[in-house]
């Protein structure tokens, strides 16, 4: 990591806005429709980026400001927009986001809760679960919308009752593929869990023919209220709120397991995402301590196999270089990651792809790698770019790229030595047939 | 229709089964979930392909990060518009003000790049906290001798069309500024064709054919002097009217510069956009060049097309696009490949639109403003589409539901428009139609 000149402006942007991350995390919830507090505009950019990520169908409603709400308070259209949020899509919870527009207004929205919710009661009707979190665009990115949406929900609804013994993970804005395989290897373990935010089924579903107007899938609200009993917290990312620079609430940030760790005294591993050996055995050492059982033999062979494959490659990424962006959590990861197979990495903390791509002559990478909207660069650069993380907006199968474990950093190391081994074959002269 | 909410039961009408009026033109129904999206994207998407002017978002950064390289407006020079520049606000900024912000941001990036013009955005927040961003505007204007161009855009002060407006008020104040030397007689503006994957180009090389100058492209591959001489020109070719009807409007007030509407989509209206600018300068010889170049084309396309009909023939089509009277031209091109449209829809048509879309459809075809997932997906279940037309957000809906799909908005990469476009448009109706996949989705 090293400093750059900074510009007063930011010239296109690595870092998204928090509404984002807290949609995500909302359709990681079984039965939840997202809605945005705020104008029209705010849900259908979001709706349009994840879409064209996910290529799924991502419905999020708006309370659709007006001047007049934006004068005189948004309670009317976000009453009107639950009602009708309700009466299209029945859902199980609603999950509210703000928006700078109704923070910097200063819309109450858990008084508006609390002013729906009184007048509807009495009528007897069936009243959605209700989980606000604060979201307001011009506090942290992203990364941190989603963080405070995981720790918005827990706090709303989990419960405290009987400890048991149920890990909970809160692994961050993973992949879908990323989801399905740590549910996979939590089975393999045999250990009870529940895995928060899960959107591996409601953002990566199958086809279905009929239109689910609320994807099957996502954590169960009975699962989230259950949080509160676990056992243990493994949250992956280790960067959440020690940086956002906010005006208010300094140091009364916290992370779910933090929060959780501090109110229910639930132990808290927190642990950088498993992407690499290092990284990948702390998380299976933990998951050992916690299970009081060793690594399930297919995991152990995927650890060794990986192994394997990087003595059969190491030649080939050794003493490159590569340039790193996206979420501070992914990026720290990545590059301890490329560290480990003699791969040098090259990131600037909080920038943007323009400060990357003036450094990147002083840099000289050999390949990108990070989301689809650093491709300019290495179109600009004539190199590779290993597409991971979010956005990818490009190409096809985002959702299936697997990032972690053994298993992931497998797919992620087999990607990076052949984008190493094409350009040099590529821009070979004889197009040689081996390696 | 259970599955339309109370609130949006009139703007929804069956051609040739109720008489009623479309009830268009308002604001999007709270938790509709609405296919639209704010003023802010109105405004950016209309001015964003001047090519060299500085385009700089005031606001927080989502509204930047999402409108990064949102079109596929191509340049044939400068690529300044690809580039996304925010002040990126912070709550310290909220609180405090974003103005020197601004001013520094707008100051640094026309030394580093010296542009022709700099268009500044404001948002929501701004429009909060009541930056002045028109003095600012003018503050630098005299420093560094370019237009620098408010655009005051919050997204709340209205919907994507009112976003329009704001563009064309943008663009007209550059309007009249500056003469060029010399502007050929029989020359037009073509306005409203944004030179996505190219199209503009195709048109500029039918015009040239005609001996049809083109003065000012608005917006596609821009240029802030053209623009700045739009004002004399014979005449404003105007596309895309929803975006663009205004500016041609203002510009006939101010400058007497008559209009026409025309559309680039499919033989027909094609044609006639041709035929129309010919009739239009009254000269004979312009009209046969044009009368020659149909003629060729038509010679070269209709046995293909013929081709794809009979092979088309009995398909169904969801048409849900940005603009109405887009949506005219599709159900004209479609019907020409044997394609019926069941259902035609738009986020921004106008009362005389939808009245024309009723007349030209076959009875029972569903028309709709303003729609949404729910409502669309019923749809085109109801009618048993085949095919969808439509942008990025109603991909999901038609692929989930195992309909094809022909992408009809920003990101389309074949040029659609003219007569090639005409071809592109059967190739990719009969590549998503005929697909052998939808056998594993039955």
């Amino acid at each position: 990591m090293i400093e750059a000149k900074t510009y007063t402006s930011t010239r296109n942007s690595c870092k998204l806005c928090a509404p984002l991350g807290a949609s995500m995390v909302f359709k990681g919830i079984e039965g939840c429709v997202p809605l945005i507090h705020g104008s029209q505009g705010c849900a259908t950019y979001i709706r349009r980026y994840m879409i064209s990520h996910y290529k799924e169908p991502v419905d999020i409603a708006s309370s659709n400001f007006s001047e007049e709400s934006t004068v005189f308070g948004g309670s009317k259209n976000f009453i009107t927009g639950i009602e009708n949020i309700i009466k299209q899509y029945k859902p199980n919870v609603i999950g509210i986001a703000s928006t700078c527009l109704s923070e910097t207004i200063g819309e109450d929205i858990p008084g508006h809760i609390r002013h729906y919710k009184e007048s509807h009661e009495a009528d007897g009707s069936h009243i959605p679960t209700f989980i606000h979190t604060s979201t307001p665009s011009y506090s942290g990115s992203h990364a941190e919308g989603f963080h405070n949406t995981v720790l918005a929900a827990v706090k709303a609804i989990a419960k405290h009752g009987k400890t048991v013994e149920t890990l909970n993970i809160f692994p961050g804005m993973v992949s879908p593929a990323d989801i399905r395989y740590l549910k996979e290897l939590l089975e393999d373990f045999g250990i009870k869990y529940v895995l928060f935010p899960d959107f591996s089924e409601t953002l990566d579903n199958e086809y279905t023919s009929e239109y689910q107007l609320i994807p099957t899938g996502g954590t169960p609200m009975i699962d989230i209220e259950h949080i509160g009993d676990s056992k243990s917290t493994i949250e992956f990312g280790t960067s959440f709120n020690k940086t956002v620079n906010r005006t208010k609430d300094i140091g009364t940030l916290q992370t779910a397991g933090e929060w959780l760790q501090s109110t229910y005294y639930i132990r808290n591993y927190q642990i950088p995402l498993p992407i690499g050996i290092e990284a990948s055995d702390k998380f299976i050492k933990t998951l050992e301590e916690i299970s009081g059982k060793p690594v399930p033999e297919k995991h152990r062979k995927e650890r060794g196999r990986l192994v394997d494959a990087y003595v059969d490659a190491h030649k080939y990424v050794f003493g490159k270089k590569a340039l790193i962006y996206g979420e501070e959590d992914f990026v720290t990861a990545m590059a301890d990651w490329l560290k480990e197979i003699g791969i040098e990495a090259f990131w600037i903390k909080g920038t943007d792809f323009e400060t990357l791509r003036e450094k990147a002559d002083e840099f000289k990478p050999d390949f990108l790698l990070g989301n689809s909207k650093g491709y300019y660069i290495a179109r600009e650069l004539k190199i590779p770019l290993v597409r991971v993380g979010f956005p990818i907006h490009d190409r096809f199968g985002a959702t299936r790229i697997h990032h972690i474990g053994y298993r992931g950093t497998q797919e992620l190391f087999d990607q990076v030595v052949n984008a190493l081994i094409e350009y040099k074959q590529e821009n070979s002269p004889i197009g040689y047939k081996y390696l | 229709m259970g599955h339309i909410l109370d609130d949006r039961q009139k703007q929804v009408s069956i051609a040739g089964a109720n008489e009623r009026t479309i009830d268009c033109n308002k604001a999007s129904l709270a938790g509709s979930v609405s296919q639209r999206a704010c003023v802010f994207c109105g405004s950016r998407v209309v001015l964003y392909p001047i090519v060299d002017a500085l385009h700089v978002i005031h606001g927080p950064i989502g509204c930047a990060a999402y409108t990064w390289d949102i079109r596929g407006s191509l340049s044939s020079g400068p690529e300044l518009h690809r580039l996304s520049y925010c002040t990126d606000l912070q709550e310290r900024d909220v609180i405090f003000g974003g103005e020197k912000k601004l001013y520094a941001s707008i100051i640094e990036l026309i030394d580093l790049h010296k542009p022709k013009a700099a268009f500044i955005y404001t948002t929501c927040i701004v429009g909060v906290i009541g930056d002045d961003v028109e003095q600012i505007c003018r503050t630098i204007e005299k420093e560094k001798g370019i237009p620098i161009i408010p655009v005051q855009a919050p997204g709340f002060q209205g919907s994507k069309k009112d976003g329009y407006k704001v563009a064309c008020e943008a663009i007209f104040t550059l309007v009249g500024t500056k003469s060029k030397p010399f502007t050929p007689a029989k020359s037009i503006n073509i306005l409203g064709d944004f030179n996505l994957a190219g199209e503009l180009w195709i048109l500029l090389e039918y015009y040239k054919k005609m001996g049809v100058h083109v003065n000012a492209t608005i917006t596609g591959d821009g240029r802030v002097d053209d623009i700045c001489n739009a004002h004399n020109a014979a005449l404003n070719v105007v596309q895309c009217s929803g975006s663009m009807n205004y500016l041609a409007k203002m510009m006939k007030d101010e400058y007497g510069i008559p209009s026409m509407r025309v559309s680039y989509f499919g033989i027909e209206d094609m044609s006639d956009a041709l035929y129309d600018v010919a009739r239009f300068f009254k000269d004979d010889d312009m009209m046969d060049k044009a009368r020659e170049l149909v003629k060729e084309e038509f010679t070269k396309l209709i046995p293909q097309l013929a081709w794809y009909k009979e092979r088309l023939t009995g398909k169904k089509a969801a048409i849900y696009v940005g603009g109405a009277f887009k949506a005219i031209s599709l159900v004209k091109a479609l019907r020409l490949i044997g394609v019926q449209s069941v259902i035609v829809g738009s986020q921004t048509g106008t009362t005389e639109d939808y009245e024309l879309i009723k007349q030209l459809c076959d009875e029972g075809t569903i028309i709709v403003d303003d729609s949404n997932p729910v409502e669309l997906s019923h749809f085109v279940k109801e009618k048993q589409a085949d095919i969808f037309i439509g942008g990025v957000k109603e991909r999901p809906i038609a692929h989930k539901i195992g309909l094809g799909f022909c992408d009809h908005n920003h990101e389309r990469k074949e040029p659609l428009a003219g007569y090639e476009g005409m071809l592109n448009f059967a190739k990719e109706i009969y590549a998503t139609a005929m697909s052998p996949v939808w056998k594993f989705t039955k």
